[in-house]
């Protein structure tokens, strides 16, 4: 457990002396949440009805754009090596990167998004269930940008097969996610497509990070 | 032209005893017969039968040896001839094609993570967070290593100590070297495998670094050092590797 506080409080500390690198994903999000309306005749109806998708196709898409750093920075300056050779297990070191990598990328855009539907015309009676279906995606969206992190961390130039490899897996994040945010705008029970996005997060959770290590070894090899 | 006579080295190699002491390429340094006893009770790094290719190219095939404590291996041979090849392979981080490599009788690719502390392998890279400044990176390998003792004796030894609170990202290429041998100095593993460890230091610094590796052989440590300099480490009972 002091080595997972380790790497953690590591990571956060990093990250946080890097800052402006944190917020390219966030201004990413931004911009594509601004220029959707700006592509659609904006009236408040239209705007109501493609707002649910375009928020979470955007989260998703600026959650890639944060991934590089995850293992690449590691691996070029030995760190990821000698965290391989460490007298601890992979999965909680790799557990404990990923739970940092989230909260410094996701956590802020989670903060966005429900900001940003309002500008989408979004009922407020339905932002905390938007709120809510996130923080139940996050762990397994986070566990997804891992893996695709790990598999290329071998590969120089990475971006952009880790979004081929990723962005697929994350059809049922979007269709259970989208889903509970369209039936809360119409007022109806939203139970069923939460407590899917809840499986999905334990799934990824107890079984993402030995897939992680697993791939994190291999590349390095 | 080259390919075939790097397949007839490969040819001559496989011909050699098998045990490996006694050829020109694999074998005691002349001196070593004290040492050769000692390790026939207790080798503690065994390498057996070892091969490495890449792609269609032979590295080293046919490479056998036995370390035991206090005992020195030296790996030389010139550059891309697989020194940092057969380091990784030791340290568990790459497979051989054939052959394996045992640490106190275990697989080293199987070590449990208590067991795998007793490695330690310095490579190329520093291994340090250029965001971080000396002192943090060096607690943070600390605490993932298990070991929290004050690293400012070991600072003050690599004459750093001006330099802890400094971000690894304003240090000279010789002052990160020296910084990595400090979280080696601290990790109190029994085996070192070190890649070129004396790259980017100074006459001092390589000093420095002789002595702590006649240090650690002297408390009973092992070390696998690739190197172009062997008369740095040169030590009774020292294994030459040549490949």
């Amino acid at each position: 457990m002091n080595a997972f506080n380790a790497v953690l409080l590591r990571d956060l500390r990093v990250a946080f002396r890097r800052w402006s690198e944190l917020a390219h994903p966030l201004i990413f999000f931004v911009i594509v949440v601004t220029l959707f309306p700006l592509a659609l005749s904006p009236t408040a109806a239209q705007l109501r009805e493609v707002g649910i998708g375009v928020l979470w196709v955007a989260t998703l898409l600026s959650s890639l754009l944060a991934l590089d750093g995850l293992f690449r920075s590691d691996a070029d300056d030995g760190s990821l090596e000698q965290l391989l050779l460490a007298p601890v297990p992979m999965t909680m070191t790799v557990l404990a990167k990923v739970v940092a990598h989230a909260t410094v990328t996701l956590l802020p855009l989670l903060c966005l998004v429900p900001l940003s539907a309002l500008s989408f015309n979004i009922p407020l009676a339905a932002l905390p269930t938007l709120a809510l279906a996130l923080v139940l995606a996050a762990p397994t969206l986070s566990v997804l940008v891992a893996l695709g992190a790990a598999l290329t961390v071998s590969l120089r130039r990475g971006g952009s097969i880790v979004g081929l490899l990723v962005l697929p897996l994350t059809g049922p994040l979007l269709i259970f996610g989208t889903r509970a945010t369209d039936l809360s705008v119409n007022g109806e029970p939203t139970a069923a497509p939460l407590l899917l996005l809840s499986a999905l997060a334990v799934l990824a959770v107890s079984l993402g990070p030995f897939a992680i290590a697993a791939a994190v070894k291999v590349g390095l090899e | 032209m080259p390919l075939k006579m790097r397949l007839d080295l490969c040819y001559s190699k496989t011909k050699v005893n098998p045990i490996g002491c006694k050829n020109d390429r694999v074998g005691h340094n002349p001196r070593s017969t004290g040492a050769s006893l000692l390790l026939m009770t207790e080798p503690a790094l065994c390498g057996r039968e070892l091969a490495a290719w890449r792609g269609d190219r032979c590295l080293f095939e046919r490479l056998h040896f036995d370390l035991g404590p206090g005992q020195l291996a030296l790996l030389v041979g010139s550059n891309g001839s697989g020194k940092t090849t057969l380091l990784r392979i030791l340290a568990g981080l790459g497979l051989p094609t054939e052959g394996a490599v045992t640490w106190r009788g275990v697989a080293v690719g199987e070590l449990a993570p208590d067991e795998r502390g007793e490695i330690a392998y310095r490579g190329h890279l520093e291994a340090l967070k250029r965001d971080l400044t000396v002192a943090e990176n060096l607690s943070f390998h600390a605490a993932v290593w298990g070991r929290s003792q004050p690293f400012e004796g070991v600072l003050a030894e690599l004459k750093l100590s001006g330099l802890a609170h400094m971000r690894a990202r304003y240090l000279s290429a010789g002052q990160r070297r020296r910084a990595a041998l400090a979280m080696l100095k601290l990790s109190r593993a029994k085996l070192w495998l070190l890649d070129e460890p004396t790259t980017n230091l100074d006459r001092e610094g390589r000093g420095v670094l002789a002595e702590w590796v006649r240090g650690h052989l002297r408390d009973g440590g092992l070390a696998v050092i690739a190197t172009h300099q062997p008369d740095e480490f040169a030590a009774r009972g020292a294994l030459m590797i040549e490949l």
